[in-house]
């Protein structure tokens, strides 16, 4: 492979990466992310490999990551020269030959496409890529456009520009699409102290949830004591519900590579590390391909772009601990010990990973660092809000229409997520709240709606960012419940170093146990808060800080759920095992006999074509026999 | 001079090939636990004393993380996400299903050595949700119903 | 030296120093647990927290491990405090309910148990400090003994709960143990301790039986000291 030293040699291999992304003729991707995959992306792969070996036609077929719109995945893209690009959903084996027949043919009688991309912008490279010399065939014109599409409208991608349009394994399409171009710009013609101004006038806040300012993280590493040093990228993504990073990892690993190469010539570093969440295999194997790729260009290792800059990168897997996405704790395991953390009174870009200044920032923190050096600081802080600029990526999930991954202007306000980008509520149900910032976060309700979404709004309102992960919930979600859930998570995740969080936090979850299962008492919601407070104040570090939020964030706006559930042992919303009753509505039933079948404690008698019963007292509340009724005669009550 | 085991050669071979360093502790007993399906004890101690860490410490972060087992585990891991998006939708009645019908309680094996029952944290699959992934495959909008079915197929398989 | 105050009163001390020892070295009294002087620090017990001001920023920090700065304001006794560590001696006394330290230490400071919290049966006197696992690793040097598990299940032990092949029964641990937890019993020529019995030596010189042959052995291949001249009880040299 030839090495890139020069800025020539870079537009060589993007001119061999543009023919790759662009071959003329007809060339199919298939969205291959770990979520893309689990909806069967690989049976379709192989089914289009196969149609098209069959027909011996020569159409290209290629990998990417995901385009975000998890909801309609497996996704395919077919792009033929001179035509829009065309974005098919819920693709299947079985409609394979019947999409091939219409690419050859040239229409979209059988399967309608979900939108088309006449044009994109190369945010990297301020270009815009046309598909189509002006003309969009009159066939289709009433498919709507990427723009039009809803979920995608109102999304601005900068740190997932390339995610679901390159193969995450090809260099030559990352660099065709402005890739390493800020590096080259970087190491030949400005300084690390210039490079740090930069990073510091966009404003970029770190996006693994501390919202620190990167800019003066790195200024600070820079300026600590030490020859030796290190820049690290946290991809221990743990919030559960959250998978923007590794989106990110999978789709476009080379973002993060040149995001660090630059931070790192920045500060000084050398050495740099990734840590990544064991549960992300795809994204370890990506990551580590690009890696090998990039240090067979000479991207990474000796004398980059022949400057007397040198720095590699190593990747090292978690083992399964939430407190490792701390960035103390992190730096333990990376040091091969239980990842405890440690007081930050002394910082650790001054002593961190080896007692060494080491620079730790999120992956999406580092993917946002290249498009701000090629188009300058200045531009990124016009983008968002005055204090959160930029983007954030945020995964919407839970009980919304379009679940999937969505990169947003900073400031946009709730409801413009909940309901333009994210569809709204699925089965006509109403919007109750949203939890953000995962266990560590806390609940927007419905009334707040128009908050705007930015660090500042989200922490007044009693949650945070966190790292993106935004769950949806209707009026069957009980808000008790789930503050329970969060803490049952910490409990388990807890390092079990300090006082406060190891017997703090389960101290709640015991009596948040007591509460769902009808065994509350009087005064156990001030017992909550006033504890809240000294574990908050208490805790050694921000697992521990932060455990208190959900439950003091559902008490503050769900007061009345944890009322019914401890003065009158019910739950509104049907979910708590121990305080509801499935019943069968006599006048609905019509005495199938399916619910009693499948009852596993055979709880449910009645004859033949006769209004069924529950015998409440062997009910195990598992809800089965809601879930298997046709006429809609079981209830929760 | 006691002999060398085959656990003894095969933990030397994994400790050599990260390098040696102690800092690669972790890496390298995920290396064992892919080798032999959990951590024996006796490779735990062989690492002890090849890569001249005290036991307390290798036993120490062998207890700590979650991914590591020091049992041995069946066939198929049963790993219903925990997920808050699979939380929402029910994940808690699949596991309930799930450990009536293996008859085992979560984090436990069959007694044939068939299926190790744990929960996983978030999956990142959240548009499938709820999900149980079950020998590495993905099975995504699980009901309960489709629990008794599946388990036949992986028993089949066997 | 440094200069700040701590409960209004000016205070000046080397730099470097702890405001835990700087403190006590003042008269000012802020109770610990975890904080021993024979071994490195961790913050885990919380006890010892204090608030630190410094402009308009305020933080609570472990007085054990935060060094002293010019011109911090320091408040040993305030309510955000107070709050603190009443919370962490109710939850300690919750875990240890048999441990008369921390029955002790309530006492002193006013504080009384939380009934919601139901006392545990399973947790001994152990608060999980790691003074014994720091000791024996950082002054033993053998680290016979560490932590397990996660979380509320950590407990402190030797690997695999066994009896340890390393372990000197110098008796460190216990030495250095807040509460008392770690167990160990004396006879005339033995000590057990971890579950092991260690066969004491007798003094040479005046025939009392002073530390486990396992101990001195120890020593003797640490420091290269003969083990005949090591056999002569402290006592007696």
């Amino acid at each position: 492979m030839k090495k890139i030293n020069t800025l020539d040699d870079l537009k060589k291999a993007g001119d061999k990466g543009l023919k790759s992304l662009f071959p003329g003729g007809v060339k199919i991707t298939v969205g291959m992310a770990t979520s893309g995959i689990a909806s069967g992306a690989g049976e379709v792969y192989e089914a289009l490999s196969a149609e098209i070996k069959k027909r011996k036609l020569p159409y290209i077929l290629a990998k990417t990551g995901s385009m975000g719109m998890d909801c309609i995945e497996p996704l395919v893209d077919i792009i033929e020269k001179d035509k829009p690009r065309l974005a098919y959903g819920k693709m299947t084996a079985a409609k394979v030959p019947q999409l091939i027949d219409q690419i050859i043919k040239g229409d979209i009688d059988a399967i309608k496409p979900v939108y088309r991309v006449d044009e994109e912008d190369v945010i990297a490279k301020r270009e815009k890529k046309h598909y189509t010399k002006g003309m969009v065939p009159e066939y289709l014109k009433g498919i709507p456009t990427f723009n039009e599409v809803p979920f995608y409208k109102k999304q601005i991608k900068i740190a997932t520009r390339n995610c679901g349009i390159i193969d995450p394994e090809n260099i030559e399409e990352y660099i065709a699409r402005g890739g390493y171009l800020a590096l080259q710009k970087a190491l030949t013609s400005l300084s690390p102290e210039a490079v740090i101004e930069e990073v510091i006038k966009s404003g970029l806040r770190g996006r693994g949830g501390g919202g620190f300012p990167a800019g003066i993280k790195w200024q600070s590493c820079r300026s600590a004591h030490g020859d030796i040093k290190y820049v690290i990228c946290n991809g221990d993504e743990g919030d559960p519900g959250a998978y923007m990073d590794r989106s990110v990892m999978e789709g476009d690993p080379h973002t993060v590579i040149e995001g660090m190469i630059i931070g790192a010539y920045a500060i000084g570093a050398q050495e740099g590390f990734i840590y990544v969440r064991n549960e992300y295999p795809l994204a370890v194997a990506n990551l580590t391909k690009a890696i090998e790729e990039a240090r067979s260009r000479g991207l990474l290792g000796k004398n980059i772009f022949g400057t007397n800059f040198s720095f590699d990168i190593k990747i090292s897997k978690g083992a399964g601990a939430f407190v490792c996405g701390e960035s103390t704790a992190l730096m333990a395991s990376l040091e091969g010990k239980a990842g405890e953390p440690r007081a930050k009174y002394i910082h650790t870009v001054e002593h961190g990973l080896w007692d060494r200044p080491s620079n730790l920032n999120n992956v999406e923190t580092w993917a946002n660092v290249p498009v701000i050096i090629a188009r300058s600081g200045k531009w990124f802080s016009e983008i968002g809000a005055p204090h959160s600029t930029g983007t954030k990526v945020f995964s919407l999930v839970g009980k919304i229409n379009n679940i999937g991954l969505v990169e947003v202007p900073m400031g946009i306000p709730l409801k413009d997520i909940i309901f333009d980008v994210g569809g709204g509520i699925p089965g006509g149900r109403k919007f109750k709240a949203v939890q953000t910032g995962g266990p560590s976060g806390g609940c927007i309700p419905a009334s707040m709606m128009d908050l705007s979404v930015d660090f500042d709004a989200l922490w007044e309102a009693g949650s945070m960012m966190g790292s993106g992960g935004m769950i949806v919930m209707d009026e069957k979600t009980c808000m008790v419940d789930l503050a329970r859930y969060f803490i049952e998570f910490l409990v388990s995740e807890s390092c079990g170093k300090c006082t406060p969080c190891r017997e703090g936090i389960r101290r709640m979850n015991d009596m948040l146990h007591d509460i769902c299962a009808g065994k509350g008492r009087e005064g156990d919601v001030e017992l909550l808060e006033s504890m809240a407070k000294g574990i908050v104040d208490g805790s050694l570090c921000a697992l521990g800080g932060s455990a208190p939020n959900p439950v003091l964030s559902t008490i503050k706006y769900f007061r009345d759920e944890y009322d019914a559930h401890i003065k009158q042992k019910k739950c509104p919303a049907g979910v708590c095992r121990a305080l509801i009753r499935y019943e069968i509505d006599a006048k609905k039933c019509t005495g199938c006999g399916v619910c009693a079948k499948k009852c596993p404690s055979a709880c449910i008698t009645g004859e033949k074509k006769k209004a069924h019963k529950i015998n409440q007292k062997k009910c195990i509340k598992c809800g089965i026999c809601m879930e298997s009724c046709k006429f809609d005669a079981i209830t929760v009550a | 001079m006691k002999k060398a085991t085959k656990v003894d050669v095969k933990t030397k071979e994994i400790i050599k090939k990260h390098g040696r360093e102690k800092s690669a502790l972790i890496a390298i007993l995920q290396d064992i636990q892919e080798e032999y399906n959990y951590l024996p004890k006796e490779a735990l101690n062989a690492v002890s004393i090849q890569l001249d860490v005290p036991a307390s410490r290798i036993y120490e972060v062998a207890t700590f993380y979650n991914t590591f087992s020091l049992n041995p585990r069946g066939q198929y891991l049963v790993e219903v996400c925990a997920g808050t998006a699979c939380h929402v939708q029910g994940a808690f009645n699949l596991m309930d299903r799930l450990q009536r019908d293996l008859g085992i309680k979560c984090g436990e094996t069959t007694k044939d050595n068939l299926f190790t029952l744990e929960e996983v944290r978030c999956l990142g699959c959240c548009s499938l949700a709820p999900v149980v992934r079950i020998g590495g495959n993905i099975h995504p909008y699980l009901t309960q119903d489709e629990i008794p079915r599946i388990l036949r197929n992986y028993r089949k398989q066997g | 030296m440094v200069n700040f105050i701590i409960d209004g009163k000016k205070i000046s001390a080397e730099k470097g120093t702890m405001v835990l020892e700087a403190a006590r070295a003042n008269g000012i009294d802020i109770p610990s647990l975890c904080a021993h002087e024979a071994v490195s620090r961790s913050g885990a017990c919380r006890l010892c927290v204090v608030e630190a001001k410094k402009g308009k920023r305020s933080k609570i920090v472990t007085s054990c491990l935060y060094p002293v700065e010019e011109g911090i304001i320091i408040e040993t006794k305030n309510e955000r405090v107070l709050n603190v560590r009443r919370l962490v001696i109710q939850l300690l006394l919750a875990r240890c309910p048999e441990s008369e330290v921390i029955r002790d230490l309530a006492k002193e400071l006013g504080i009384e148990p939380e009934p919601r919290f139901v006392p545990d049966k399973d947790k001994g006197k152990c608060i999980l400090c790691r003074s014994c696992v720091r000791v024996c690793e950082e002054i033993v040097g053998v680290s016979a003994i560490g932590f397990s598990g996660r979380g509320a299940n950590k407990v402190v032990g030797t690997p695999f709960q066994e009896n340890s092949a390393v372990c000197i029964g110098c008796g460190a641990c216990a030495f250095v143990c807040p509460t008392g937890h770690i167990q160990m019993t004396t006879t005339e020529d033995t000590r057990k301790i971890w579950d092991r019995t260690f066969k004491m030596k007798k003094c040479d010189v005046c025939g009392r039986y002073f530390a486990p042959e396992d101990q001195l052995q120890y020593i003797s291949k640490k420091t290269g000291v003969p083990l005949k001249e090591l056999a002569v009880c402290t006592d007696c040299r």
